[in-house]
């Protein structure tokens, strides 16, 4: 405060150029604009910014937290008494087939070992609580309290009790980053129920699903529940994924449109079950080197070696 | 400095903490739970647009870049996405601030709007050639809602200038 007037511009270490200083910065933004997103090398980077930045985000979403667990505090006994009543009927009422189900799996197992299938994986995981949706307008993800301490990497799917939610795409020491089924072009290795047709099935970014590479004339109906087929070695087979809602048959194209909506409370807050990764599936069988198409082909091919 | 060229009034020096808190103020609001309500405003180009006319040689490019980075971790975004923007904001502000400070309030707020748009549909386009899908309409309304706060934006940003020492009531400062 020394005075009413400013400092003078400084003549003589004016420092680079605004333009340069410019060039310099939109060429560091657009490099790492593309390493990122072209290589996903710059996850370090990422994790180490997100040090920063991930206590001042949990710290900002607390006055949302605190205004919603002052809603539930004043929701009142009786809401609880009656919620607290509805999930023990729900579970008398799964308990039958919960009960048998420990007896089926080891029934399973036994059975499995004597046709010498190999023994199907079990699914276990951890629970993580979802704090936040990521603010990003252009993806679907949500932000998970669980990170590299719990041991998460990514790649693990992410369930709630109706179905599959998402997968975890990154990890940062104390969060992780779940990307949603209904996320543009995430992609989830189908079969439908009724008839075990294989598929995949690609989010739209709009809150939908669409099965793609399905002919138009296949047996497709509204209504069908599509389950994980777990071929792809990420999910486990036979989790309840989405459902049908609206097919589109136009003879012009060979592949007819099904929309489909996701089970799972995808777009809703709430706990999420972080699966444990599956074992790695056995190596694909080599392809065969040398084509069946005439000797001449097979000439060249040994030339190049 | 005056709050405007054409104005009689003259403030005090600003300080810089001031700016440098105001900024990381706007990254910090931009990570509150309102930031999912319709409409809202990016607050960091705001007030890095604020400070790029006002203070050029305190709040630039540099600023931009680095608040950029952070928005982009916490948003989730792809990284270089919001620097990029942000950058070229700082940098078309600090070149533009010397005519635009020439304007009252409500014509300055005009001519920071396509600064604020172009911020924010830069960021889109960036997205839109990766291959995102444009997210509604809505997403280009918060630049229309920081022209409208850029008023008393203007008033709270300068507010601590508006403090003298000393009421002197024959030289207003």
């Amino acid at each position: 405060m020394a005075g009413i007037d400013h400092a003078p511009p400084p003549f003589f270490k004016r420092g680079p150029a605004p333009l340069a200083l410019l060039t310099f910065y939109i060429a560091v933004s657009l490099a790492i604009f593309v390493v990122d997103l072209r290589f996903k090398s710059l996850e370090l980077m990422r994790q180490s910014v997100a040090l920063v930045v991930d206590p001042v985000q949990r710290v900002a979403q607390m006055p949302g937290s605190l205004v919603d667990n002052l809603g539930q505090f004043l929701e009142g006994l009786q809401t609880l008494k009656r919620e607290n009543d509805q999930l023990k009927h729900n579970q008398l009422s799964t308990a039958p087939n919960l009960q048998r189900l420990a007896h089926l799996e080891a029934e399973n197992e036994r059975l499995r070992q004597l046709l010498g299938v190999k023994e199907r994986e079990k699914a276990n995981g951890q629970v993580a609580h979802i704090m936040y949706t990521a603010r990003d307008p252009f993806s679907r993800k949500v932000i998970v309290d669980k990170g590299q301490q719990a041991n998460i990497t990514p790649g693990q799917p992410a369930i709630d009790e109706a179905g599959i939610v998402g997968q975890v795409t990154r990890v940062f020491p104390f969060s992780a980053e779940v990307t949603l089924i209904t996320d543009k072009d995430q992609v989830v290795p189908v079969q439908i129920v009724r008839n075990g047709q294989r598929s995949v099935l690609f989010g739209l970014g709009n809150g939908q699903l669409e099965l793609r590479y399905i002919p138009a004339n296949a047996d497709v109906q509204e209504g069908d529940m599509l389950v994980t087929s777990g071929l792809d070695g990420v999910y486990l087979a036979g989790f309840p994924v989405a459902k049908v809602v609206k097919i589109e048959r136009d003879s012009a194209y060979s592949f007819a449109r099904i929309f489909c909506v996701p089970l799972a409370g995808v777009e809703n807050f709430s706990e999420l079950m972080i699966l444990d990764p599956r074992q790695p599936l056995p190596p694909a069988p080599p392809e065969a080197s040398a084509r069946p198409n005439g000797p001449a082909g097979g000439k060249r091919v040994r030339k190049g070696n | 400095m005056q709050p405007t060229f054409t104005s009689s009034r003259i403030l005090l020096p600003v300080r810089p903490w001031f700016i440098y808190l105001t900024l990381i103020g706007a990254a910090v609001a931009n990570c509150l739970p309102t930031a999912y309500w319709p409409g809202m405003p990016d607050w960091v180009a705001l007030v890095l647009c604020f400070w790029s006319i006002r203070e050029s040689r305190r709040a630039g490019m540099g600023w931009g870049f680095v608040l950029g980075l952070l928005m982009d971790v916490a948003d989730g975004a792809v990284l270089g996405q919001h620097c990029f923007a942000y950058v070229l904001l700082a940098y078309t502000a600090t070149s533009l601030s010397k005519r635009i400070l020439w304007f009252p309030l409500v014509q300055q707020a005009l001519q920071v709007l396509p600064l604020l748009l172009a911020t924010q549909l830069m960021q889109a386009l960036m997205r839109l050639l990766v291959g995102a899908d444009l997210p509604g309409w809505g997403y280009l309304v918060g630049p229309f809602v920081a022209t409208a706060l850029w008023i008393p934006a203007t008033f709270l940003l300068l507010l601590p200038q508006y403090q003298p020492v000393e009421q002197d009531p024959n030289r207003p400062i």
